[in-house]
């Protein structure tokens, strides 16, 4: 259970919206500042990925690579085989997506220390079209042995993911949205990689976490379903089940981060009080994150279970709240997943 | 070709001895590939001389007392299927028990087929999927730069990994970065598994299109010991730009039946093959031999 509570804002209009990649460029910031083996690469994106502040303060720890990922990538391993923590900075269709055998040989395979970051993923990236929608790299990254994969959910944890990243032994691959996006954690809240947290539980009001006034008169009810969810989709996650409560039918929500290694015991343990499941992501169903928690449950706990994610299909150019509708990742079709999922129960 | 520096360092009976090491090393080759009945011939073999000067003449700051001291060269092999002749010569610096060569490719034993990362003293990289390791090398080097570490980083290479995009993006980085602590060494031996370099993918003109990017470039006879270690030597002293030594080499050096033949770019000899390899590099050995006497 964290200590510390949720913004308290979280189902406030007036609710702060930042972008996950500011939180990544505050996180290098600061690791710069901390741990002289921190290196920064970047592939001709450092002002959209956020590296650009620490090129600017660390120029002789930072490298610019030119339009070449795959490159970069091996770069990365040679600076970790000889003792540095290099940040690949790139967008994720790029980086990973370009340099996928540079990551699996060159980085994964030897069980070296590179952190690579995703930018611009998910269709919200909008405008740009399916091109630059990564919806595939939480599935070729999860596959890879020895590579850790997070997903956080906003720019708080963002920030704390990339400090936690540096000290996080081997090589780990965090992704991160263009858009803003609201702000639903705290920076009092502690992070823990590997450790999913529960951050609505419509059977257990009292949990520390929950400090809304606009909540505070809701009554406890059975929990029916787990909503499993993980990047800035979890505040979707979280309307939902407010919604929900509102119509008599009680949710919890995980904040599944790590996707790999995942956190098997609190999953479970959910879904045991819960008895079926919804997971969130901004990514192809196929092979993301709802398909590891799947691979979990069905050796642990067969469960009826839906996936909001993209389903099989490439984005397109368009407004990031239009696509989120579009191809079924917003607040109605979360609910609709889980009305569904409750029939099969 | 590297006039100004010929006979620096080396003497005639040094020389010898490191082709007789050679020779060594690609009868252990041949004892290898027969033992794990897969693997790669011709480019082991055609490397065995650059090996040996790198290994054994005394340019290489590395031990195989202390393989992983801070201030080591670091020896990255790009083309890791050619990875027999890398620990032939390990194995023979006495990095790790020469009865191990047998094991290659075999279940359980850290003589994978292709080199993985630290698996045996002085293997500094995972290499196989072409291209990958002169990043590797500029990555390493990069870090001695930012370190003010004097070690250098040698990165092997084959010709037809220049057919990868990756190795280019990688030339392009290093040229601009003044990389002058790395040197890679490309096996010129214009064969690959489909044919010859020329007529599977030509890469010609090969010294200039290095140049082009930046680098200087050095081209030797790869089985001339005296022009391998001259060479090697020449780019320690250059501080404009990362040297690549082109070391033009007959693929299956040594044994005749292989030598030139693209064929055996990716085969092992059949036992009785292994028989006449090895009786052709006794033979060479005498002859190498005799001539130092």
């Amino acid at each position: 259970m964290p200590k510390g509570v949720l913004n308290p804002k979280v189902f406030e209009k007036d609710l702060e919206k930042k972008a996950t990649r500011d939180g990544y460029g505050r996180g290098l910031m600061e690791l710069g500042e901390m741990n002289e083996k921190v290196v920064v690469l970047t592939g001709d994106l450092k002002e959209s990925t956020r590296a650009e502040e620490f090129f600017k303060k660390y120029p002789e720890r930072s490298i610019e690579c030119g339009v070449a990922e795959q490159n970069m990538t091996g770069i990365a391993a040679g600076l970790a085989a000889a003792g540095k923590i290099p940040f690949v900075s790139s967008y994720a269709v790029f980086s990973p997506g370009r340099a996928w055998d540079q990551v699996r040989v060159s980085v994964c395979y030897s069980n070296l220390n590179v952190k690579i970051s995703g930018a611009h993923t998910g269709v919200s990236v909008g405008p740009d079209g399916a091109t630059h929608q990564a919806l595939e790299d939480i599935a070729i990254m999860r596959v890879l042995p020895n590579m850790t994969v997070v997903v956080p959910c906003d720019e708080i944890e963002t920030r704390k993911m990339t400090l936690a990243a540096a000290s996080c032994p081997g090589p780990v691959y965090f992704r991160f949205a263009r858009e803003k996006t609201a702000v639903i954690t705290t920076e009092e809240m502690p992070f823990e990689m590997g450790r999913a947290e529960v951050y609505w539980d419509s059977d257990n009001f009292q949990f520390s976490i929950f400090n809304f006034q606009s909540i505070s008169k809701f009554s406890n009810l059975k929990n029916q379903i787990a909503i499993i969810g993980c990047g800035p989709l979890l505040y979707d996650c979280l309307v939902a089940a407010k919604e929900l409560h509102g119509e008599g039918i009680g949710t919890m929500v995980i904040n599944n981060h790590t996707v790999k290694p995942m956190d098997e015991k609190t999953i479970i343990e959910a879904v045991e009080k819960c008895g079926a499941v919804v997971t969130v992501e901004e990514h192809q169903v196929s092979g993301g994150m709802g398909s590891a928690v799947a691979e979990v449950l069905a050796r642990n706990l067969p469960t009826p279970m839906e996936f909001v994610g993209m389903p099989d299909k490439f984005g397109e150019s368009g407004e990031p709240g239009e696509l989120l509708k579009k191809y079924g990742m917003d607040v109605a079709s979360i609910k609709m997943a889980i009305k569904r999922v409750l029939a099969r129960k | 070709m590297i006039q100004s520096l010929q006979n620096m360092f080396l003497t005639g009976e040094q020389i010898k001895n490191l082709e007789l090491k050679a020779n060594e090393i690609r009868k252990d080759i041949i004892n290898m590939l027969l033992a794990a009945g897969s693997g790669h011939s011709a480019g082991p073999l055609g490397m065995a001389d650059v090996f040996s000067a790198l290994y054994f003449s005394g340019v290489l700051n590395w031990e195989p007392a202390d393989p992983w001291k801070a201030d080591r060269d670091r020896v990255i092999l790009s083309n890791g299927h050619i990875c027999p002749v890398w620990y032939a010569t390990l194995a023979h610096t006495g990095a790790f028990s020469h009865q191990q060569l047998v094991t290659l490719r075999k279940l359980g034993s850290p003589l994978q087929g292709h080199p993985h990362y630290r698996e045996l003293p002085g293997v500094e990289n995972t290499g196989g999927p072409l291209g990958q390791g002169l990043s590797q090398a500029i990555g390493q080097a990069m870090a001695a730069k930012m370190d003010g570490a004097g070690w250098r980083v040698y990165c092997l290479m084959s010709d037809a990994e220049m057919q990868e995009g990756q190795t280019w993006e990688a030339v392009m980085f290093a040229g601009k970065n003044n990389l002058f602590n790395l040197t890679a060494i490309v096996d010129r031996n214009n064969i690959q598994i489909d044919g010859y370099t020329e007529e599977v993918m030509p890469l010609e003109p090969l010294a200039d299109k290095w140049r082009a990017f930046n680098w200087t470039v050095l081209e030797v006879d790869g089985h001339n010991i005296r022009e391998i270690t001259d060479a090697i030597e020449k780019a320690k002293t250059i501080r404009e730009n990362p040297t690549v030594i082109i070391a033009h080499t007959i693929p299956g050096k040594g044994v005749e039946f292989m030598e030139g033949d693209f064929t055996w770019h990716g085969k092992p000899p059949k036992p009785e093959e292994g028989v006449v390899a090895i009786k052709q590099l006794r033979t060479l050995w005498g002859r190498i031999k005799s001539e130092q006497e």
